[in-house]
């Protein structure tokens, strides 16, 4: 499809004098050299810091240090019970928001992004504030024997409240450009709400929210600075693995801290091969229903 | 015509929800935050953000949120255009690849940069001798946010740069317009926008960054101490009303630039059609 070589995109009609070949050589050599030095070095540089003591080093320090190992069982609890959270959140929201018009629609949209304008370590703060032993709500928590903040539950509200946006916002122009036709037809013909999700909204916003899904993951994997504060960082208890990394890191435990940074690198590089396929897939659809209707 | 009943159901549940989520997650939380801080005195509040350590950190966070932004700006500027208008071995791969910073998580950027910068490190033995100090340096902080913020300019221009598809540039050249004259009386107003857009997604992310830099930075107060690390610190000292104080400073900066990039794209937009 795409003929190899550096060649303009849009050559065919030749009106637009293009760029002279040694500057797009130049072009692109500063696009790789940039992508190279800034991420493709780092990526690469994290795998040989973890290998450096071979395989067996790697798995020492990996899973024979049982704090990191309770780190990493505990991030792969919080992070997905965050996204199940946000996956139900995000539904609600953009059901709400794109197929009823009420006051306070605007207000609404706004207030999801509240959560990328403050810093994660704001976030930590204000449930410290609400749950911490000082807290407002903390002591009478603690009396009914609820601990939040040094505890998952924190841990918990924390990656859920940094997360919370990506799945709406992935859904909500997606069900804004779908519009609510078909969903009004299958009302009409006597679908009850629960035939309405799973037959008709869920099929067609399937792959929309699959990619909520996976940003949110990610995202909810790396948290380092809400965590970090909420979590008052007890070794085996409340470390996460990005946590985990920065203790390691204090300690001068570099194969230590470059083993558990391998693993989140590894998870960031699935997620990242997840998207890129999910979006040929979503092209090559797109592409299929546009030749059925044009035929 | 009357007021015809909901056509589709679920509008008191799905909304009953959204609200009770926001309000417990969200406005409870920040109304906490309002709340500590009111039971300071305006000298007290005044005393806890305007110390000379403060007011360091206030000024590295906001100036190397603004100085990585502005590199992304450039950075993601040549990105975008070479993967939208060129065609080559690797683009799809490159593509790709600027998600990155996204997926991973900041913690680990802020390892492998501190590794890489110092004296025997990849970069740092190039780095070091030519007296590039990037690890422990305000230099470091700038590194690792214009990784954290790379994806945010290439994310909003691309799109925008697809769909100009060179049919304005081609008029323009027909009408006889030099290359520069497209370049910056066609090109630019269209992209500027999203440039701006891209900018202030960045500086935003920069002013809240904490994983990422506390690993590189060394945290020495008046030099390499951030305003997020700040708050960490009085919050470990107990000061809670403290350290309310200083975020609803740095919360007030974030939102103040976003609103303010929002009113500049609005004007532009409204110059442009």
């Amino acid at each position: 499809m795409h003929p190899s070589g550096v060649r303009t995109k849009k050559s065919a009609g030749g009106l637009v004098a293009d760029e002279p070949l040694w500057l797009r050589v130049l072009l692109i050599g500063a696009a790789y050299a940039v992508i190279g030095l800034l991420i493709l070095v780092p990526v690469a540089y994290v795998f040989v810091q973890a290998f450096a003591e071979g395989w067996q080093g790697y798995v020492k320090n990996l899973w024979h240090d049982p704090d990191t190992r309770h780190s990493i069982f505990l991030t792969l609890t919080v992070a997905p019970l965050a996204v199940l959270l946000n996956t139900v959140f995000g539904l609600a929201a953009a059901w709400t928001i794109t197929r009823f018009k009420f006051p306070g629609r605007t207000l609404l949209v706004t207030l999801l992004d509240v959560p990328f304008a403050i810093s994660p370590v704001v976030v930590g703060l204000m449930f410290v504030l609400l749950f911490g032993m000082q807290g407002y709500l903390g002591p009478s928590l603690r009396q009914m024997g609820i601990k939040v903040i040094f505890a998952w539950p924190g841990l918990l509200l924390a990656t859920t409240f940094v997360t919370l946006p990506f799945v709406a916002r992935e859904l909500i122009p997606l069900m804004e450009s779908l519009g609510s036709e078909e969903e009004v037809a299958a009302v009409s013909l006597g679908a009850s709400p629960w035939q309405l999700f799973w037959r008709i909204t869920l099929p067609n916003i399937k792959w929309g929210l699959v990619y909520g899904i996976i940003q949110c993951h990610a995202r909810a994997i790396g948290e380092f600075g809400a965590v970090y504060v909420v979590s008052g960082r007890i070794a085996g208890e409340t470390d996460t693995m990005p946590l985990r990394v920065e203790k390691l890191f204090q300690e001068y435990n570099n194969p230590g801290s470059f083993a558990v940074a391998s693993l989140l690198t590894l998870m960031a590089l699935v997620t990242l091969a997840g998207k890129y396929m999910l979006e040929r897939y979503i092209a090559q659809q797109m592409a299929a229903t546009r030749e059925n209707t044009e035929s | 015509m009357a007021k015809s009943p909901r056509a589709l159901p679920g509008f008191e549940i799905s909304l009953g929800y959204t609200l009770t989520v926001l309000t417990l997650l969200l406005v409870l939380p920040l109304v906490a935050c309002l709340f500590k801080a009111a039971t300071l005195t305006p000298t007290e509040f005044l005393g806890a953000v305007w110390t000379k350590r403060a007011i360091a950190t206030y000024m590295l966070s906001f100036g190397a949120s603004a100085v990585a932004a502005l590199i992304n700006v450039l950075i993601g500027l040549l990105l975008a255009w070479v993967l939208v208008r060129y065609d080559f071995y690797g683009r799809r791969f490159l593509d790709a690849l600027i998600d990155l910073p996204f997926a991973l998580p900041t913690a680990v950027a802020g390892l492998v940069y501190s590794a890489l910068l110092v004296k025997n490190g990849w970069y740092g033995q190039f780095l070091v001798p030519l007296g590039i100090q990037g690890a422990y340096s305000r230099l470091g902080i700038v590194i690792v946010l214009v990784f954290v913020g790379l994806p945010f300019v290439v994310r909003t221009v691309q799109p925008v740069l697809e769909s100009l598809e060179g049919e304005a540039e081609e008029a323009a050249a027909m009408l006889g317009a030099s290359r520069w004259q497209t370049m910056w009386r066609v090109l630019f107003p269209a992209l500027q926008p999203s440039l701006m857009t891209g900018f202030a997604l960045s500086f935003a992310r920069g002013l809240g960054e904490y994983g990422s830099v506390i690993f590189i930075s060394g945290n020495m107060p008046f030099k390499t101490e951030i305003a997020p690390f700040l708050i960490v610190a009085r919050l470990e000292q107990f000061a809670y009303a403290e350290a309310t104080a200083i975020a609803i400073v740095l919360m007030g900066m974030s939102l103040a630039s976003l609103a303010l990039v929002n009113w500049l794209e609005r004007r532009s937009r409204r110059y442009a059609s």
